[in-house]
């Protein structure tokens, strides 16, 4: 769209200026769908861990077992009557006071499993945590499929998100460059890096197939359906359940470390290239001679 | 320079979070919002029965997977006058009402219900709240009763009315109730339990009948079931929605 408007006022510049190569890197579709996908996984966050509240326990299996939770946060009265929040982790139990379990303002403070301040609504509300996740899953599924679609026929997921096997022995390269916080300039920065490609394509093709199935696997509905295909898959409702809490915790820390990147690897360019589509690829930087004392 | 550019996005990062929080919790409490959110609940319903054979059955256990201590909640322990004389005579003067759309309106004993065509399924029991208890449940077959019963052509809804009270408007005690769809109605596994686990169905989880509608959530599965009642629509009932809980902000549809 942008390199149509380029063409249509000849006596504007050019959008690449000569020595800041510029690239158009993110199709329409992308950036539309990266947006809308990245509002809808926050809503179905937050509004997950309401609806988690509700329960703060995980189990394996097809049932809860009560006494043996694979996770739960609680708020517990200890000897002297004053409370705590403990979150247990299989045998372990660690205390998790003003965070997990118990809290809330001093004084005020609520047996609930995560904080206020990180779920939707922020008050205990299932009924409402409901909707809010039900409605935008419906979005984050039709924006997937969007996505995917456009992307295979495009052949974008083919040639940008694949990684062709020759690409794997660069992993500890771009691994020792990652923790260098060294990022790939000029020609090598056109495409994703090996990384980028197995964390996007990982993300895109397990991580959300994941949530999105063990989502369906809590449905009672559902589950009649398929013959009991889905419990069967996931090794019954309540481990679908665990596994739904996992994968969202795997896709809060992709988020972080994402975030975290496009932070530190030029936060203009990068939100540029996800709004405009246009990318400056960045240039080695020359050491810039000695500067001229000042006179 | 360059820590104040930092600092002042972080800053402007954190305001917009917490108007988009504010924002979202504003929308979240306003009725109209629900009701944009809700519509949802049409495509879900339609969507998991166009994958739902009509009488495909939720799946079923063995004796071995049988919860230890299956979780009793809600009403666990009735407190109106009319269930405790009930119970204090064993049930013996229970009489379940089905009325409404139906052509023979029926007041049937438990010895009655235990006549009608039954069925025994283990299945697996749902909680809105996230946990799963499995049990055994025999009972009749609704689809029988309605039979019995002969469903007027207008008929859409069966609504259970139920013994067990809770707090309504301020001052105000409230049946529960809930209802269903004849979809649901005449599935092989929806029956009216009156036995848990090979014994007679215990206080705290529906005492003398229960619904059990297995491919929904717990809070459809009625408890202390007094009376069927037949209609074309929901609108008329209590606050509108079709059940207790429904009235309260949760899915009428609650396969999901």
């Amino acid at each position: 769209m942008s390199e149509a408007a380029d063409t249509a006022t000849p006596s504007v510049p050019p959008a690449a200026p000569p020595g800041r190569n510029s690239i158009y890197r993110h199709g329409l579709i992308v950036r539309i769908t990266h947006w809308v996908n990245a509002g809808a996984l926050a809503i179905l966050l937050m509004s997950g861990l309401n609806i988690f509240n509700a329960h703060p326990a995980l189990y394996w299996g097809e049932q809860s077992h009560f006494d043996r939770p694979a996770l739960s946060m609680q708020a517990v009265r200890g000897p002297d009557g004053t409370s705590r929040g403990i979150t247990t982790l299989g045998p372990l139990t660690i205390p998790t006071t003003g965070v997990f379990g118990l809290s809330g303002a001093s004084g005020r403070q609520e047996a609930r499993g995560f904080p206020a301040w990180l779920t939707l609504p922020s008050q205990r509300d299932l009924a409402s945590a409901r909707h809010w996740h039900f409605f935008f899953a419906w979005v984050l599924v039709l924006n997937g499929l969007a996505y995917v679609g456009s992307g295979l026929a495009s052949r974008h997921v083919q040639r940008h998100l694949w990684t062709p096997l020759r690409e794997l022995k660069f992993i500890p390269h771009e691994i020792s460059n990652h923790l260098r916080l060294r990022f790939p300039q000029g020609e090598a920065a056109r495409g994703y890096n090996v990384l980028q490609k197995l964390s996007y394509f990982g993300v895109i093709f397990l991580l959300l197939p994941l949530i999105v199935l063990t989502g369906l696997t809590m449905s009672p509905g559902l589950d009649a359906a398929f013959f009991n295909a889905l419990p069967t898959m996931f090794g019954g409702r309540q481990s679908a359940r665990t596994l739904h809490f996992i994968a969202a915790a795997a896709l809060t820390g992709f988020f972080i470390v994402h975030v975290g990147m496009v932070l530190i690897s030029g936060v203009g360019n990068n939100l540029r290239s996800m709004i405009t589509g246009r990318y400056v690829l960045p240039q080695p930087k020359v050491r810039p001679p000695k500067p001229e004392a000042a006179q | 320079m360059k820590l104040d550019r930092r600092r002042l996005f972080a800053g402007a990062l954190a305001a917009v979070g917490g108007l988009l929080m504010g924002g979202c919790n504003r929308l979240s409490a306003s009725p109209s919002f629900q009701d944009f959110l809700i519509s949802a609940q049409g495509l879900n319903r339609r969507g998991q029965r166009l994958f739902q054979t009509r009488m495909g059955l939720a799946q079923e256990f063995s004796a071995a997977d049988i919860s230890p201590a299956f979780r009793a909640n809600g009403e666990t322990n009735p407190k109106a006058p009319a269930y405790l004389a009930l119970l204090a005579n064993g049930f013996a003067d229970y009489r379940l009402k089905v009325d409404g759309l139906v052509d023979r309106p029926l007041a049937l004993s438990l010895e009655e219900l235990r006549a009608l065509p039954a069925r025994t399924q283990i299945t697996r029991h749902d909680c809105v709240e996230g946990w799963s208890c499995i049990g055994q449940w025999t009972g009749a077959q609704l689809g029988a009763l309605l039979d019995k019963a002969g469903l007027k052509p207008s008929a859409r809804y069966l609504v259970f009315h139920c013994a067990d009270e809770w707090d309504g408007r301020p001052g105000q005690r409230v049946h529960y109730y809930e209802s269903i769809d004849l979809y649901d109605a005449h599935h092989p596994q929806t029956i009216l339990a009156y036995d848990m686990n090979g014994a007679p169905l215990p206080v705290a989880h529906g005492a003398p009948v229960r619904l059990r509608i297995e491919r929904q959530l717990g809070y459809k599965h009625a408890k202390y079931v007094m009376r069927i009642e037949a209609t074309d629509r929901l609108d008329h009932i209590a606050g509108g929605k079709g059940g207790f809980w429904e009235d309260r902000g949760y899915e009428w549809y609650a396969g999901i």
